[in-house]
């Protein structure tokens, strides 16, 4: 498989605080590639990084084998990397459907996402298209971050604890969504709370604890033991 | 009859501090800036004018047409080379600088056109009107309600009908996650100014034809345009308009009951507002 993003020795940095020692992580075309540890194991702020919302060094984010890191964000989603943020982070101004097309600003290439596709796949948003994005329930608003999120058309689409605060039903609902996501090939990294959800849903793992990987394999070769020795350090 | 000609000369004055507060209303919404230059530009846009009528013969309302690509310019230019630089988490930078903008300018207009009051003029048009049900109402205050109506209905067309206003409204939301759409905030902020100029233009002609101008009655017309905005709700486009009416009404009535009440009398609705109402009466949500 063609390697499509890969960091190098990933460092990020708050002020003095380093909350990422070095990270070795790659992603191949067409993977699904999740991130899982423990609260402020690091698992955001490396999303954040590869965003381009955390600062990082040029060489320490290839894209294609290319320096990208330390790139604007603005320019990071046009060059493929989309993220879905922790928490939605929906623009309250905008109703659902200018919410959908603020997302369509950061394509470069048209790889079939559109405004009917996004639909398609969350019925309910067409019903919803113009009220305002807040008045929502927490399940639908992360359905408009991801179809926010596709309509860039990214090569990668980086989706931070898409399922904190939902309940199981509609964390299953926007699974459904992500394999969906998987079948029609895009790349999608997830950084995830929820052990099973990311179990499932994923090609490969990598476990962060304190800012560094603890482990890293595919789901149906790592033991219940050694994930929780990652996890929690015992 | 008085009392309703006080009304609607009140209504027509507020289309002027509208038009005044239309620019600064836009800025805030988006940038959350304060530009206490606010009123040195428009005054500097109607020297512009004024330099357009004297060295081509153009007649002020092309001289604005004229005028507005170029002003969109400066503050295109302005908020890229000096205010983006201070849009951090610290209120007072940009207070400062803009202070310091509003010094800079009236003492270059001081130096390159003297401290002698200017007027731009259209003519006969200035000083005629016409007589509703024994109402005399000026056709150019008038016009200035008018162009103050427009000037809101496109810049609100603008912000809820377009991609750019998509835009506005989402950096207006989050400078930080709109950056994940593509979108450069700091841009966007440019062209947000150099709208803002436009609009300052269009105000600058109606200043400078209604009344005489001199390089130091910049603050003057921020203060009127402050009231309006505040009063209005922040943020708020159409309240803006009714920010500035009620000022202009305010100021109309104050005006009947004692001349010297005029001004007062805007100052103290403004301040009994802000005391009932702190967020102005149409807020923005």
């Amino acid at each position: 498989m063609t390697r499509i993003l890969e960091t190098s020795g990933l460092e990020v940095f708050y002020g003095d605080f380093q909350a990422l020692f070095g990270i070795d992580v790659h992603i191949d075309q067409g993977e699904t590639v999740a991130i899982i540890g423990a609260n402020g194991a690091g698992k955001s702020s490396f999303l954040a990084a590869l965003s381009g919302l955390a600062g990082s060094k040029p060489g320490q984010i290839l894209l294609d084998g290319k320096p990208v890191g330390g790139t604007a964000p603005y320019d990071m989603v046009k060059l493929g990397i989309a993220l879905v943020p922790e928490g939605r982070k929906l623009f309250p101004s905008l109703t659902v459907e200018e919410n959908l097309l603020l997302g369509r600003n950061g394509m470069s290439v048209d790889r079939g996402w559109d405004l009917e596709s996004i639909y398609n796949m969350f019925p309910i948003l067409r019903e919803r298209r113009n009220q305002m994005s807040m008045t929502l329930s927490g399940g639908q608003q992360q359905m408009v971050a991801i179809g926010r999120g596709l309509m860039s058309n990214p090569r990668v689409l980086l989706c931070d604890e898409i399922s904190l605060g939902l309940s199981p039903a509609v964390v299953h609902d926007v699974y459904v969504a992500i394999d969906e996501i998987k079948r029609r090939e895009t790349t999608v990294l997830i950084v995830e709370q929820d052990l099973s959800a990311a179990l499932r849903a994923a090609d490969r793992i990598y476990c962060f604890m304190e800012g560094r990987v603890s482990l890293e394999g595919k789901p149906d070769e790592l033991t219940k033991e050694a994930i929780q020795n990652a996890y929690f350090g015992v | 009859m008085t009392f309703a000609n006080t009304i609607i000369q009140g209504i027509l004055l507020g289309g002027l501090y509208a038009l005044y507060a239309a620019g600064l209303s836009l800025i805030f919404g988006v940038m959350r800036l304060v530009n206490l230059a606010h009123g040195d530009f428009i005054v500097l846009g109607a020297y512009f004018l004024l330099s357009l009528t004297l060295t081509f013969g153009m007649p002020p309302q092309y001289a604005m047409l004229v005028a507005m690509p170029f002003m969109f310019a400066i503050g295109w230019a302005l908020q890229r080379v000096v205010l983006n630089r201070t849009l951090k988490n610290d209120l007072l930078v940009p207070l400062l600088v803009t202070f310091g903008l509003q010094i800079i300018i009236q003492n270059a207009l001081l130096q390159f056109y003297s401290a002698d009051s200017r007027r731009l003029s259209v003519g006969a048009f200035e000083t005629t009107s016409v007589n509703i049900a024994g109402i005399n109402i000026g056709w150019m205050p008038l016009l200035t309600l008018i162009m103050a109506v427009v000037v809101i209905s496109v810049l609100s067309y603008l912000f809820y009908n377009t991609s750019l206003g998509r835009k506005l409204r989402a950096t207006s939301d989050s400078t930080v996650y709109v950056q994940i759409m593509g979108v450069n905030p700091h841009k966007i902020f440019a062209i947000a100014m150099g709208i803002a100029f436009v609009v300052m233009t269009v105000a600058a002609f109606f200043m400078g034809v209604r009344s005489n101008f001199d390089p130091s009655v910049g603050p003057a017309r921020l203060l009127y345009a402050f009231e309006a905005v505040v009063i209005g709700g922040l943020g708020s486009l159409w309240g803006t308009l009714a920010g500035g009416v009620i000022l202009g009404v305010s100021q109309a009535i104050g005006g009947t009951i004692h001349p010297e009440w005029q001004v007062l009398a805007g100052h103290l609705v403004f301040l009994v507002i802000i005391l009932v109402r702190p967020r102005g009466l149409f807020p923005k949500q």
